[in-house]
């Protein structure tokens, strides 16, 4: 268990990971903060309309409403997220991971969509993600660290936008995860589903909501074996007050 | 040649999940006159048959064969004349 040593506990924040029909990552993510972290953290019903006071609310990963239509795309309008869009909009802190990405980009609340892997097939795999952006909140902990090897697992993270939206994206430094080699090299091999610029995951201009679609939840008990995901929770907790 | 576009229509009697889940989201944004939603299947693709009679032949083996099943689904299609243009050629 890791508990933060010193930290006050009481200013530790709050967690949320909202449960939508057919999420199925929102038990490892509860699992890694409430018993790899020692956090306080909770479950959200997407019928709720209420955040329970949350400070960090987590879109988990899954198949929200079978992923029909298009994905992310019913879950977008579950009640909760009017609650969510509003936090968002008020410099409230949301990580949206696999299909939570897909959903915050449905809300719109992150730019660009996603669409169906390259290869056609739904890969699940270890990748190495390069950090492009040390300066948020998510990533001020990753500091020093080359890449990280964190799994991905999904059918549709081909992540796509206009050139206007990356360009704004890069100017803004807002390409926070490229899927990279071991050694942080930026190459079409490193891509796992053709990805534009090899983006994994983005974050808003503000610098409160995270999108990626790589699984930190799956990477942050050491009983697993490895523990790189972990570093964005512990930067979220470390850095989210100060 | 001929451009056929086939609809593929799931059987009334039978239920459409997806129509269902996506309806639901129609209730959450408040469209409440909303129902029975069914989510077909509308595909288009060329023939390059002579006369319309081969064609026809061979849309009628790509449904019943591949793209409907006729067990759960009913399928319709269209044909008409067509000129490739240079991007299908490619």
């Amino acid at each position: 268990m890791d508990s933060f040593g010193g930290r006050d506990k009481v200013k530790s924040p709050k967690f949320g990971v909202v449960v939508f029909p057919g999420s199925n990552c929102d038990h490892d993510t509860y699992y890694v903060l409430k018993k790899i972290f020692d956090l306080d953290v909770i479950f959200l019903w997407h019928k709720q309309s209420s955040l329970e006071d949350c400070d960090v609310i987590i879109l988990p990963g899954g198949f929200s409403y079978g992923d029909y239509l298009r994905t992310g795309a019913i879950a977008r309008f579950s009640p909760i997220m009017n609650e969510v869009i509003n936090f968002a909009n008020k410099g409230g802190y949301v990580l949206g991971i696999c299909n939570g990405f897909q959903i915050l980009l449905e809300a719109g609340l992150l730019p660009g969509i996603m669409i169906k892997n390259e290869s056609l097939n739904f890969v699940c795999k270890d990748i190495y993600l390069k950090t492009g952006n040390n300066e948020t909140v998510f990533t001020k902990g990753i500091n020093g660290k080359t890449t990280l090897k964190v799994p991905i697992a999904h059918g549709e993270g081909n992540y796509f936008a206009d050139e206007k939206t990356l360009k704004e994206l890069e100017d803004n430094n807002q390409i926070v995860f490229r899927y990279s080699e071991r050694d942080g090299s930026i190459t079409d091999s490193a891509n796992p589903n053709g990805s534009v610029n090899n983006i994994a995951g983005i974050i808003n201009k503000s610098g409160n909501i995270l999108g990626m679609m790589p699984h930190p939840e799956r990477s942050s008990d050491s009983v697993l074996g490895k523990t790189d995901g972990s570093l964005i929770f512990r930067s979220l907790v470390n850095n989210i007050f100060n | 040649m001929f451009k056929a576009k086939v609809l593929i229509k799931r059987r009334k009697t039978i239920l459409d999940p997806q129509g269902k889940a996506v309806e639901i989201g129609a209730k959450h944004l408040g469209l409440i006159n909303i129902k029975n939603t069914r989510i077909d299947k509308y595909i288009e693709f060329n023939v390059d048959t002579k006369s319309k009679k081969a064609a026809e032949d061979e849309v009628n083996d790509y449904c019943k064969k591949l793209l409907a099943n006729p067990i759960m689904e009913d399928y319709e299609f269209t044909l008409s004349e067509w000129t490739p243009s240079e991007e299908e050629i490619k």
